[in-house]
């Protein structure tokens, strides 16, 4: 994983002062904390049981954060992951269930479904210059309209494709190690986590990216193919949501055409924790990963230890403001 | 103040002219130390300002000057060190409290808000009230900032929004903002970098009168001739450390030069030879609404041509046409021979043309990127892995031989380049371009800011480039560079190009003939 921690280019030297990789370093010094928290004032919560039942729970909202959080270092933003993600859900239960295709296309019909939606808000963004805020909301109810539309408003069930499962909820890990019973979801969210932190700080697309959130205008007059680049990261980012399309509705063993909205907040909150500037230019995926974490491990842990449901959405409120405040604190300093 | 033997205060010093030897100096620093992450920025600077006087700040580019002068204005906290005014121990915590003491500054960087018009810049936290000051009393504010305009003697609208003027105009309202604290002690980070002769001479009428009113000005610069000009003392700085404080009328300067730089500095020669006569570039009819009218020109092979005018006349206009930057509405662009349609700043750059930028800042710099991404922006696809991944090694690489030869000053080219100095920051542009390896250049003010030394540096950078086949087109506003450079000089004044003058033969007197030769007026 030692891609994941490396820093954005600029940073590398002073990578251990850098503002942020001390804001990683804050938020995962809060998510031991947490985890220490509840591991010694609830009973069940340090069982290895549930410690699989975290990180299940963070695959879906770790894998958007990463979609989410390549649009906003290019300085952007994107409502629409979490109805996209039900889109190519819908578009997989379609391929897979309807069609009888096998798994295969069903994938390739989520990815390029997310894909070809990106692309969409993208071209809308750097071509007819639609504010992005604009662009996504307004794909955020085409999706969701789309996913209604296609799918009858019905769930789609994945009864017909039995490996279906293997896409999240099932553990291939446990019959070579028995006992690590680790949902393949877990390490898809990484195995994308892992790609997605070598494209942004190693691949040419990834230095557009931060030059594209940092200054555009300057970019544009290097000669940048702006428009380009833009399209292509909404795109990507409409791809990875795919990935995420896959994990919710292999784990639900079902595609919930009504499900989807709420999480585009979720995953930007995850980012943002992360110490990602929503205001472009700065951010790693490693972070937003860690901000999932953290997200995740509250609920679980909240709900442990028996407090409502209500609360823990009071708490996550207010471990957004605590975040952004240490990064803006950091930011002075430095 | 703790050093009362400084040198300039010796017996019968003609820096005495201007205060008597009584009262204390209205602002003394004593001491002062100033470390960044892998930069000390000030070490043991000390320097004083009397009522009434322009004392000049001179020195390198990042030889610490703008540190000083923010921690005179409390944008910056000093490690250690005094601060006195009129006597007096004070703290600066903030800018707000450097208001207070009636410290007023035109920082170098501008500081403008773009959205609000030039008067709710002006008065911005302060504004005049009305209707039990519930109310913004616009009226009030725009005459008050009309009054701020006209006693500078330059045309500007106060109603108009900041972001829509040039770089200059934009500067101008700084200076009436900064005029308006009605100052004590006022300092100007290099005013005039982005002034016209005009303009210099209206801010030197003003300065002359805020002096007539006891107000003390530092003046921070690289320009020579303004120091001669305006400045009663001179301090020189460099590597963060005071080295001297001279009179300016008795000094020549020679000795201020040999100060700052550590060296003597070879005189400068004229451009020689004029460029082979294979046409690269070729403009014609170009038009775009009033600010390019029907402008055609040439350029040649291995020539450098200079554009001079005065703010305004399109020059950058004209650039930005070229390149692809703004629409035009006709015009025929040849480059080798071959009509181009260009419609973005890709296009002109596959073409092989490249263009500096005069606005640094928003349209020259990525500044929250490091000095090394910014320096190869231009050209990463030439430093990829199979084209896909970034070959960090061989960035690097680049990058740091094009610090060293331009000598930017940085503790690492990782360095972030909105934390280096202003004339640094230039030459990472330069840098940016030199690296592209471009056949046309189109270089917008490209010494705005730089100092003396780097300048001569880069004059021969770019004299080299043209005698190695490359052809440049230079945007400046100092007719001594314009003379300096060019081949051949294109004159411009409200959009059209009035004259072409030889580069040998020029003047400065024959530019600004044909700079002022209002084709509105001519044609009635
Ligand atoms: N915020 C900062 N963080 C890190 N280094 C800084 C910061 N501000 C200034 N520096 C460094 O301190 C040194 C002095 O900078 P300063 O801006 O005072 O130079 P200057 O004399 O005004 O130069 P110029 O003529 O180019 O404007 C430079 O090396 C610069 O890179
Ligand atoms: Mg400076």
């Amino acid at each position: 994983m030692t891609d994941i921690t490396l820093e954005q280019a600029g940073a590398k030297k002073s990578s251990l002062f850098s503002t942020a990789a001390l804001q990683k370093g804050v938020a995962f010094v809060v998510l031991i904390a947490l985890l220490a928290f509840f591991s010694i004032f609830t009973e069940n919560f340090a069982a290895w049981n549930n410690m699989v039942n975290i990180m299940q729970a963070t695959a879906v909202n770790g894998v958007l954060g990463v979609a989410v959080t390549f649009v906003i270092i290019s300085g952007g933003i994107d409502l629409a992951v979490g109805t996209m993600m039900t889109l190519t859900a819908v578009m997989a239960g379609l391929v897979l269930t309807n069609l009888g295709m096998p798994l295969p296309v069903g994938i390739a019909a989520a990815l390029a479904s997310g894909g070809v939606m990106g692309l969409i808000s993208g071209s809308a963004i750097a071509k007819l210059k639609i504010p992005p805020f604009i662009a996504t909301l307004g794909m955020m109810q085409i999706s969701r309209g789309l996913a209604l539309v296609f799918s009858g408003a019905k769930p789609i069930y994945f009864n017909s494709t039995p490996n279906y499962k293997y896409l999240s909820p099932e553990s291939s890990i446990s019959s070579l190690i028995p006992g690590f019973e680790v949902p393949n979801g877990v390490f898809i969210m990484f195995g994308v986590a892992i790609a997605a932190s070598i494209v942004l700080n190693r691949s040419l697309f990834g230095r557009y990216i931060f030059a594209l959130g940092s200054n555009e205008e300057a970019a544009r007059l290097s000669g940048v193919n702006v428009d380009f680049w833009k399209i292509l990261t909404y795109a990507l980012s409409g791809a990875i949501c795919g990935v995420a399309g896959l994990l919710i509705s292999s784990r639900l063993n079902s595609a919930q055409p009504a499900l989807g909205l709420g999480y585009e907040l979720d995953a930007i909150a995850a980012v943002v924790i992360g110490g990602t500037s929503l205001s472009g230019g700065r951010g790693t995926i490693l972070g937003t990963i860690i901000g999932a974490f953290i997200m995740s491990v509250l609920t679980n842990g909240l709900r442990s230890m028996g407090v409502q449901e209500e609360w823990k959405i009071v708490v996550t409120g207010v471990i957004i403001m605590v975040a952004v405040f240490v990064d803006i604190i950091l930011r002075r300093r430095a | 103040m703790s050093v009362s033997n400084d040198r300039e205060e010796a017996p019968g010093g003609a820096a005495d002219r201007e205060q008597g030897a009584a009262g204390q100096p209205l602002l003394s620093l004593s001491d002062v130390e100033k470390s960044f992450p892998g930069v000390k920025a000030l070490r043991g600077v000390r320097f004083d300002l009397r009522a009434g006087e322009v004392h000049a700040l001179m020195g390198e580019n990042g030889a610490g000057k703008s540190t000083l002068m923010k921690i005179i204005t409390g944008v910056y906290q000093p490690d250690s060190g005094e601060m006195r005014v009129s006597g007096e121990p004070v703290s600066v915590p903030d800018p707000r409290a450097a208001q207070a003491l009636g410290i007023g500054i035109i920082h170098q960087e501008l500081f403008l808000m773009n959205h609000l018009t030039a008067a709710q810049n002006i008065f911005i936290g302060r504004e005049p009230r009305k209707g039990f000051g519930l109310f913004v009393d616009e009226q009030q504010m725009r005459a008050d900032a009309d009054a701020l305009f006209r006693r500078m003697k330059v045309d500007i609208d106060p109603d108009v929004e900041v972001g829509t003027l040039t770089v200059a105009r934009q500067q101008l309202v700084e200076i009436a903002k900064a005029l308006s604290f009605n100052s004590r002690v006022l300092i100007m980070d290099e005013p005039t970098s982005a002034l016209n002769e005009t303009e210099v001479e209206h801010l030197f009428a003003i300065i002359e009168d805020l002096k007539r009113q006891g107000v003390g000005i530092v003046y921070i610069t690289h320009k020579m001739d303004e120091v001669k000009r305006i400045a009663d003392r001179v301090t020189v700085m460099r590597d963060g450390q005071y080295i001297d404080t001279l009179p300016a009328a008795t000094t020549d300067m020679a000795t201020i030069i040999s100060l700052m730089v550590g060296r003597e500095l070879a005189d400068s020669t004229r451009a020689e030879g004029r460029g082979a006569e294979e046409e690269v570039l070729r403009v014609e009819g170009l038009n775009r609404g009033q600010v390019i009218r029907n402008v055609s020109f040439s350029l040649r092979r291995g020539e450098i041509l200079g554009f001079a005018g005065l703010m305004g006349a399109g020059r950058t206009e004209v650039a930005r046409a070229i390149f692809g930057a703004d629409p035009i509405d006709s015009g025929e662009i040849t480059i080798h021979g071959r009509r181009q349609a260009i419609s973005s700043p890709k296009d002109a750059v596959a073409l092989g043309l490249a263009y500096l930028s005069e606005d640094r800042k928003h349209f020259g710099l990525v500044t929250g990127m490091s000095v090394s991404d910014n320096i190869t922006m231009a050209s990463w696809r030439r430093f990829t892995k199979g084209r896909v991944f970034m070959d960090d090694a061989r960035l690097r690489e680049a990058s740091k031989d094009y610090v060293a030869r331009l000598k930017v000053k940085t503790p690492s080219v990782f360095q972030e380049t909105r934390l280096l100095s202003g004339g640094n920051q230039q030459k990472v542009v330069i840098a940016k371009w030199l690296l592209r390896d471009c056949d046309i250049l189109i270089f917008d003010e490209p010494t705005r800011g730089i100092d003396i030394g780097a300048k001569a540096e880069i004059y021969k950078l770019l004299q080299g480039l043209a005698a190695q086949g490359k052809s440049i087109i230079v945007i400046s506003s100092e007719l001594p560079e314009v003379l300096r450079l060019s081949h051949r000089i294109l004159v411009m004044c409200e959009g059209r190009i009035t004259g072409e003058l030889d580069g040998r033969e020029a003047t400065q007197e024959s530019i600004m003939h044909l700079a002022t030769l209002r084709p509105s007026i001519a044609a009635e």
